[in-house]
Formats: structure tokens, C-alpha cells, sequence
């Protein structure tokens, strides 16, 4: 089945989407775009997590239902933080994340 | 053995008068002040005559010998176990002669200045200060330690400091009185670096184990020897360094003359009689250790008392400042009580010097304050210092006329007045022990006769000036002190000192070496006469002298320099070269130094300031960091 | 070359390509498009894998749902037309080299690696399996997470409603730069 591609490149696939979705993270100004590097970063893994599985461990399901609810929660996270970035806007009439920085000294 | 315990009274009093007057003096009436003042230094002068009265007349002897009487003693500090600072009260021939010199001739002045003083602003102040005086210069004759004499040795200096800078808008008077407490506060430096090696060495602070004859100043051999001389002898030098300062000897003399700006009451009490003496007075308590410990200390002393004499009154004849003159005249008296402890030798009538050194204060103490009290009576009537604008005074100051020329007569050496008998002691015993220094005092005293009587003439007699207003008599509060004081002057030479006050405490029988009395005589004759030529009536013959010694006339008026060579040292010399460098150390180095550390504690603390951004990603980013640098620590370094 | 090889090729282009049209796009309309590229070309290697199920909830749910949450949240706070200025230097350079290096260091890790497969038969995933262990106890159970995802969706859902319910009492403040 999967005996033409190596394990190691899914998991530098996962790799590079992971870092992709990290520099994302640390650059972009947006809050929105924010969130959207993060998913990458989920998605990263959930790829590694099943690679591992089907590669790995043929005989057990838990890298399967890991991803499962890595899904689940990342649905949950991200409707949590845009009720969260349209209560900032309502506040500070702007997403950038540089004005949400109250709680600085 | 009577109880002396009331002593302690004699202290105690001015004490509480100086802290009442200075308290509570605004709050009175300027007179009441005065009064109770003067009342209370009349109770401390009654208990002092009681005193003096009780010690001599038998109190104090035993088996025939003075000795010393420690009335009150209490330890005050402890260093060590051996070495401890003690508050006492001691009685021994010197101190209760001292005793009756201060509280008479300060009482004399407190009388005085009730009249001088009359009117001035500041009139409580003064009187507290006077009070304040007198405890500290109490206090330093009945010291029963070094120490105790030092605290009082710096009171009298604080006092003095105070009297003088009394006119305190004056400009000139603020830079007397700096002038006066730093010069002595110099002087009491070797002072006390004195008493530390004297103690050190033997271990003790007290006079009557210091001047006992088998104790370990007397019988010490010295220990190391620094530079060719023991440590005594240093020891002892650096005490007379004290000695000299406050005793206005060369160099150390510059400040007397400028402590004329204070009132002349206080230049009686202080500069004449009482403070001036206190270096006298320590030479003579430790001569004991200085005649058998320091001996080459004592030849020394008695160059420099010579040598303040000599200077001194060459500088006198050329002076115009009635009070000035009067100053270079008490230095130079203070050089013969000075050198006259410098050629005493010890016990008996070998004691002669030491004896006459303090029957000269004594006598000095009396007709040095009349002289003041009478120029300030003079000062008083025509409002002026200066002899060029006086004259032909006798007319209207009779009693100031009498009382004065008792006075120079006396210090003159004219007998029977009291100044004879002194200063012939002084002179027999210089004779008797070194030639050269009789010939020098024998000259001092033709000079001291002729620049007194210059002052006499110009005052009284001579062409009579315009004045502002008749000249008038002081009033009686003022005259009253003159004549006591001139009584004093007249009768204290029949005082049996030698039978009173000696080195070892045996009396002793003193007579009059005619040989020496009658040429002392005449020399005060020839000065006196000298004056008389010159100033009895104006004549030009003093400024053709001046003329003849243009050089020498110079030099003496301007004080031979020696003000400037000080100016020219502080300032030119330590100011610019050591002085500066140090601030600019402090200002840049210490105080940059401080300053550095704050900038870089601001400056770090405002960087680091940054961690806390509020900035998400900036977090996130130290965040990422950390963990890719976890993960290589732990896959790669620690495997 | 087989079948699965080009069709990983092709996914994996898409995936990376996309990804950095993700994160660098001035654009956020394009950003968010883009991203939907990304979760479907992950749908796509799932299939690959033999995880029908799981590429299934993929789409379903991210491409499908968050992608247009987000778009929705894009919407409600208007930055649709925005055009956004481009990173500053200096956070630029730092990210980069940041995630550079971490790139290279886990890459390096996984190389040197020698990964051991378990030679055990490889079971049918499919809805029966995991129907039944979703709801099973004891070994292969996972009802236990299973309870506490609704648990947290009930949480979030909750949440996400009190956080954007409007009328809140304090008022809204202009930017405040």
C-alpha cells in the first residue's frame, strides 16, 4: 500500500508545514491570519500523528483517534478565539495584534 | 584634711548660667541678664577666693609640702581596662592660683561690660557666652586628666571662637574668629597626637600618675627613638605644639592680633589674661615630666618663648592700633612666662624659672586686663582704635588716665609695683642658666617699657585732637573694675609666691638679686625716657626714626610678612596642588563613580524593561526559541 | 513511478505552496483560500494513508467548517478589502531564521533516525472499528475522550456565546493608538 513512499517524507512534509504555520505565527500582524497559522501547525500534526500510526504501529488505532479529536478540539479553539478577536474589535475597532498589548509594563 | 566637695560648685555654676542666659536670655530684660550673670560669677569668684583661702592656708600642706588634692573624680570613659577618660575636679598650688586669676578678672569683666556693653544688640548672647567661658577655662585648670583638659582645651577654643565673631555682620570679625579656631584647631592637632603617644606610652591619662616622681612619664626611658629623639621628648613637643597655639607663640601667633575685632572686654578676659595662658599653664602642670623626660622639649620652649618676645615686641613699636599694640604686648609677655618655664630647673630654689613663670601670669593676668579694660574705656569715649587720632586724653579721663599709667609702669618694671617682682624673677633665673637668652629678654624688656609708654604718651598726652564731642568720663561700672584691677597691680607683688606656688610643692624663701633688679631698672627708665623724648610732645622725631630704619621700619609695621607667607601657602600652595586634585577626584572619580552605577542599573533595567511588551508574538517568538533550543540540549548535547 | 507517488508529489506541492501563500499573502481573502487549499490536500494525503473516515471528518469539518468560521469572522470585523503593509524587517529575519533552524534541526533529528516498524497485521480501519472502539470501555476503548470532547464542545459552544454576546456594559473604545 504505502511501500512506494518512505516514512520520512511525511514527517518532513509535517515538518515544514509546522514551521510554515510558526513563522506565520511570529509575523503576521492580523489576528485573523494569526488563527489561520495555528491550524496549520494543527494539521501538521495530525499528519505525523497518522503517518506514525499506519507506518509504525499497523496493529493499534490510538495515532487515529488522536487526530480525531485533535480535529474536534480545533474546531472548538477556533470558535472560541473568533468569538474572541470580534469582541477585540468591538473594543479597539482593529485586529492588529500589536494594540492588544495591555498587559505590558 | 578639709572636704573640699563645694568645688565642684565652682563649675557648675557658670554652666548653668551659660545654658539659663542662652535658653531664656531673649525672654528677659537685657539688663536682668547682665546682672544675674554677673551675680553668679561673684558666688563662683567667693567660692574660688574660699578655696584658694583653705588650700593655702594649711589645707593643702602636708609635712610641709603642697600636694595634690583630688576633690572629685568620676570615670567618664573607658578605653581599657587601664586607660580611662575621667570628669575631676584636682587642687594643686597652680590650679588654685588659676582658679583666683580667672573668676577675679572675670568677674572683673562681667562688672565692665555692664556698662560697655550697654545697648548692644545681642547683650543676653554675650553674657552667655562669657559664662560659658569661664566654666570651659574652669574647667581646664581643675582638670584631674589630659583628656579632660583636651575636652576644655577645644570648649575655650569654641568660646573664643564665639567672643570674637560677637559682631557677626562684621566681615572682618567672621574672618577673625575662623582665623583664631582654625589656627589653634591646628595647633591642638599635634595636641592630641601628644597625648595619644604620651598615653600610649604610659599608659594613663591622669596628672598625678603622670607628674608622680617614681611613676612611668618621669622614670620612662623613652622606648624608641624616632629621629634622634626619644618618644617623650616628641611626645612632649607635640604637646607644646598645642601649648603654642593657644599661648599665640611664633608661628603659630597670627591670630591674636586679628582677635582685637571682638569687644574689648572679651579681649581682657580672653586674649590677656585668661585663654592665652592655658599653654602657659599645661607646660607648667606637666613640667615635671618635662624637666626629667623631655629636657632637650624644655630648651626648645625656652627659644621660642624668647624668640615670640623678641618678634613680637619689635612688631609692637611700630604699631598705631592702641588694641593691636596691646596684643603684640601680651604675646610677648606670654614669651617670658613661656621662656621662663624653658630655663626653670626642678625643686626648691632650683624651681625659680617655674615659680616665675607663674607669679608672672599671676601679675601679668591683673595689669594686662587693666590695660584693656582702660583702652576700652578710651575707645569708648572718642569711638576711635587708631593713636594718631587720639591725644592729650588725661584732661578728660582722669581715672582712666591713673589707673592706666599704673599699669604701664608696672609693666614697665618699676618697683614696687607688681611687675618688677615678676619680671626680676624671670630675669635671675635666666641669668642663672644661659646668658645669651638673659641678654634677649633683658632687650624685650627695654622695648616693652618704651612701646608702652609710646602708647601712654600718644593717648594722654601730646597735641590734643578735635573730637566729635567732649571726650567723657566712663561710667562707674566701668571705672570701679580699673581700680580694683590697679590695686591689684600695685599690691600683688608682695604676694609670697615662692612660699605658694613652686615646682616640687616645698616653699621656698625668694629674695632680690640686686645685681640683676637694678640694671632691669634702669633699662625700663631708659625706655620710659626714650618715649618721653619722643611722644611726650609732638614732635617730628618718630617719623625721622621711621625714616632712618625705612627697611626695618617697614618690615615691623607690616608684621614681617607673615600673614601673607600663610595666605601665600594655603592658598597658592595646598589649595591649587592638593586641594583641587582631591575635589576633582571626589567630584568625577567617587562621586562618577556612584552616578555610573545608577546610569547602568537605569539603563540594563530599561532594556530588560523590554521583555515585558505586552507583545504576543514577540512572547511567542522567545517561546519557539527556547524549545528549539531544549530540544538540542537534550537530543544532542546530553547524549 | 506508481500511482501513490505522483498523486503524494502532487500533494505535497500543493500543501507546501499553499502554505506559504498562507502566511505571506497581503491579502486575507487569499489567505484564507489558500488555507482551504492546504486542509484539502491534507484530506487528499489522508485518503492515501487508507483513513477514509479521517479525511472525511477533514473536509467536513476544516475545509468545510473553519475555513468558513473564519471567513464569517473576516467578514464581521470588515478587513475583507484590507490590503496589509509588509512585515517589518527585522521580525521578518528573526521569524525566519527562527523557524529555519528549528527546521533543520528537527529535520536532521528525523534522518538521523532509524524508525523500527512493529510487525504486526495492519487492521481494516473502517466505520465498524471505529464505532466500536469509540464507544467501548476497557483496552481499546475510547468513550472516556470521547465524553470529554462533548463535554468541551458543550464548553466552547457555551463560551464562544458569552464572549460574543453583545450589550456588554463597558463601551467601545475608538483605536486607541
Amino acid at each position: 500500500m504505502n511501500s512506494g513512499i518512505p516514512l520520512e517524507f511525511f514527517l518532513i512534509l509535517a515538518t515544514i508545514m509546522f514551521f510554515t504555520g510558526i513563522y506565520g505565527f511570529l509575523t503576521r500582524r492580523n489576528l485573523i491570519t494569526i488563527l489561520m497559522s495555528v491550524e496549520l501547525i494543527l494539521n501538521s500534526v495530525n499528519i505525523n500523528f497518522l503517518a506514525f500510526n499506519r507506518y509504525l504501529f499497523p496493529g493499534k488505532m490510538e495515532g487515529h483517534f488522536f487526530s480525531l479529536f485533535v480535529i474536534a478540539v480545533a474546531a472548538a479553539e477556533a470558535a472560541v478565539a473568533i468569538a474572541i478577536i470580534i469582541n477585540i474589535y468591538r473594543r479597539f475597532n482593529t485586529i492588529n495584534v500589536e494594540t492588544v498589548d495591555e498587559m505590558k509594563y | 584634711m578639709a572636704d573640699f566637695g563645694y568645688t565642684i560648685w565652682i563649675l557648675i555654676i557658670p554652666f548653668l548660667t551659660f545654658v539659663v542666659l542662652g535658653l531664656f536670655g531673649m525672654k528677659l530684660k537685657a539688663k536682668i541678664s547682665g546682672l544675674a550673670g554677673t551675680a553668679a560669677l561673684g558666688v563662683v569668684t567667693a567660692l574660688s577666693y574660699i578655696t584658694a583661702f583653705s588650700y593655702f592656708s594649711g589645707n593643702g600642706m602636708t609635712n610641709g609640702v603642697f600636694h595634690k588634692i583630688v576633690a572629685f573624680n568620676s570615670v567618664w570613659l573607658n578605653l581599657t581596662d587601664q586607660l580611662h577618660a575621667d570628669i575631676g575636679f584636682l587642687l594643686d598650688p597652680i590650679s588654685v592660683m588659676m582658679l583666683i586669676v580667672v573668676s577675679t578678672v572675670s568677674f572683673m569683666v562681667h562688672i565692665y561690660s555692664l556698662g560697655y556693653m550697654k545697648g548692644e544688640k545681642g547683650f543676653e548672647r554675650y553674657y552667655a557666652f562669657l559664662s560659658l567661658f569661664t566654666f570651659s577655662m574652669l574647667g581646664l585648670v581643675v582638670a584631674t586628666n589630659i583628656f579632660q583638659m583636651y575636652i576644655f582645651w577645644e570648649l575655650v577654643g569654641v568660646s573664643s571662637y564665639l567672643l570674637i565673631g560677637f559682631y557677626y555682620t562684621k566681615a572682618s570679625a567672621v574672618a577673625a574668629s575662623k582665623k583664631a579656631f582654625i589656627v589653634t584647631r591646628f595647633a591642638d592637632l599635634g595636641f592630641l597626637a601628644g597625648i595619644l603617644l604620651l598615653s600610649f606610652n604610659t599608659r594613663t591619662f591622669d596628672f598625678v600618675t603622670l607628674t608622680d616622681l617614681n611613676g612611668p612619664a618621669v622614670t620612662s626611658t623613652g622606648g624608641a627613638v624616632f629621629m634622634g629623639m626619644s618618644v617623650m621628648t616628641w611626645s612632649m613637643l607635640l604637646i607644646f605644639m598645642g601649648g603654642a597655639g593657644k599661648s599665640a607663640m611664633f608661628p603659630l601667633h597670627i591670630w591674636l592680633p586679628d582677635a582685637m575685632e571682638g569687644p574689648t572686654p572679651v579681649s581682657a578676659l580672653i586674649h590677656a589674661a585668661t585663654m592665652v595662658v592655658a599653654g602657659v599653664f599645661l607646660v607648667a602642670r606637666m613640667f615635671p615630666v618635662y624637666y626629667f623626660s623631655a629636657p632637650e622639649a624644655l630648651h626648645f620652649i625656652a627659644w621660642v618663648g624668647a624668640f615670640s618676645s623678641l618678634f613680637a615686641a619689635v612688631i609692637a613699636i611700630t604699631q598705631n592700633d592702641i588694641k593691636r599694640v596691646l596684643a603684640y604686648s601680651t604675646i610677648s609677655q606670654i614669651g617670658y612666662m613661656i621662656f621662663s618655664l624653658g630655663v626653670s630647673g626642678y625643686g626648691g630654689h632650683d624651681g625659680l624659672g617655674f615659680m616665675a613663670s607663674n607669679f608672672h601670669l599671676f601679675t601679668h593676668a591683673m595689669f594686662k586686663s587693666l590695660l584693656f579694660l582702660g583702652a576700652g574705656a578710651v575707645i569708648h569715649a572718642v569711638h576711635t582704635n587708631y593713636m594718631t587720632e587720639m591725644g592729650g586724653l588725661r584732661r578728660y579721663l582722669p581715672i582712666t588716665n591713673a589707673t592706666f599709667l599704673i599699669a604701664c609702669l608696672t609693666i614697665a618694671g618699676i618697683p614696687p609695683l607688681a611687675g618688677f617682682f615678676s619680671k626680676d624673677e624671670i630675669l635671675t633665673a635666666a641669668f642663672h642658666h644661659d646668658k645669651l637668652l638673659f641678654a634677649i629678654q633683658y632687650a624685650v624688656a627695654g622695648l616693652t617699657a618704651f612701646y608702652m609708654f609710646r602708647l601712654y604718651f600718644s593717648v594722654f598726652h601730646g597735641k590734643e585732637r578735635q573730637y566729635h564731642h567732649t571726650p567723657h568720663e566712663a561710667p562707674a561700672t566701668m571705672t570701679v573694675p580699673l581700680i580694683i584691677l590697679a590695686a591689684a597691680s600695685v599690691l600683688s607683688g608682695f604676694l609670697p609666691f615662692s612660699s605658694l606656688v613652686t615646682s616640687d610643692g616645698v616653699p621656698f624663701e625668694s629674695h632680690i638679686e640686686f645685681g640683676i633688679a637694678i640694671p632691669s631698672v634702669l633699662i625700663g627708665i631708659v625706655g620710659i625716657a626714650i618715649a618721653w623724648v619722643m611722644y611726650k610732645k609732638e614732635t617730628a622725631l618718630p617719623d625721622r626714626m621711621a625714616e632712618t630704619f625705612k627697611l626695618g621700619y617697614k618690615w615691623a609695621y607690616n608684621k614681617f610678612y607673615i600673614d601673607e607667607l600663610y595666605l601665600f601657602i594655603t592658598k597658592k600652595i595646598i589649595f591649587n596642588h592638593i586641594a583641587s586634585p582631591v575635589a576633582w577626584f571626589d567630584r568625577h572619580i567617587v562621586d562618577g563613580t556612584m552616578n555610573g552605577i545608577a546610569w547602568v542599573t537605569q539603563t540594563v533595567s530599561f532594556k530588560i524593561r523590554g521583555l515585558q511588551s505586552g507583545q504576543l508574538q514577540k512572547y511567542a517568538f522567545v517561546f519557539v526559541s527556547g524549545v528549539i533550543g531544549l530540544v538540542l540540549v537534550f537530543i544532542y548535547i546530553l547524549n | 513511478m506508481e500511482g501513490s507517488q505522483i498523486m503524494f508529489a502532487i500533494f505535497a506541492l500543493v500543501i507546501i505552496i499553499f502554505s506559504v501563500f498562507t502566511v505571506t499573502s497581503r491579502k486575507i481573502l487569499r489567505a484564507a483560500v489558500s488555507l482551504l487549499f492546504v486542509l484539502i490536500a491534507t484530506a487528499g494525503l489522508y485518503f492515501l494513508l487508507n483513513y477514509q473516515f479521517l479525511a472525511a471528518v477533514q473536509i467536513t469539518l476544516y475545509a468545510g467548517g473553519i475555513v468558513v468560521l473564519i471567513i464569517f469572522s473576516i467578514l464581521l470585523t470588515s478587513q475583507i478589502s484590507h490590503k496589509f503593509e509588509a512585515v517589518e524587517w527585522k521580525k521578518s529575519i528573526f521569524s525566519v531564521l527562527a523557524s529555519a533552524f528549528g527546521a533543520v534541526v528537527v529535520i536532521t533529528t528525523i534522518l538521523r533516525h532509524t524508525f523500527e516498524a512493529d510487525q504486526a497485521i495492519a487492521a481494516e480501519v473502517n466505520m465498524n472499528l471505529i464505532g466500536k472502539s469509540l464507544l467501548s470501555t476497557g483496552h481499546d476503548g475510547y468513550v472516556l475522550p470521547f465524553e470529554v470532547i462533548s463535554i468541551l464542545l458543550v464548553a466552547a459552544m457555551i463560551g464562544a456565546i458569552a464572549i460574543a454576546k453583545k450589550g456588554s456594559p463597558h463601551k467601545d473604545l475608538k483605536n486607541n493608538n
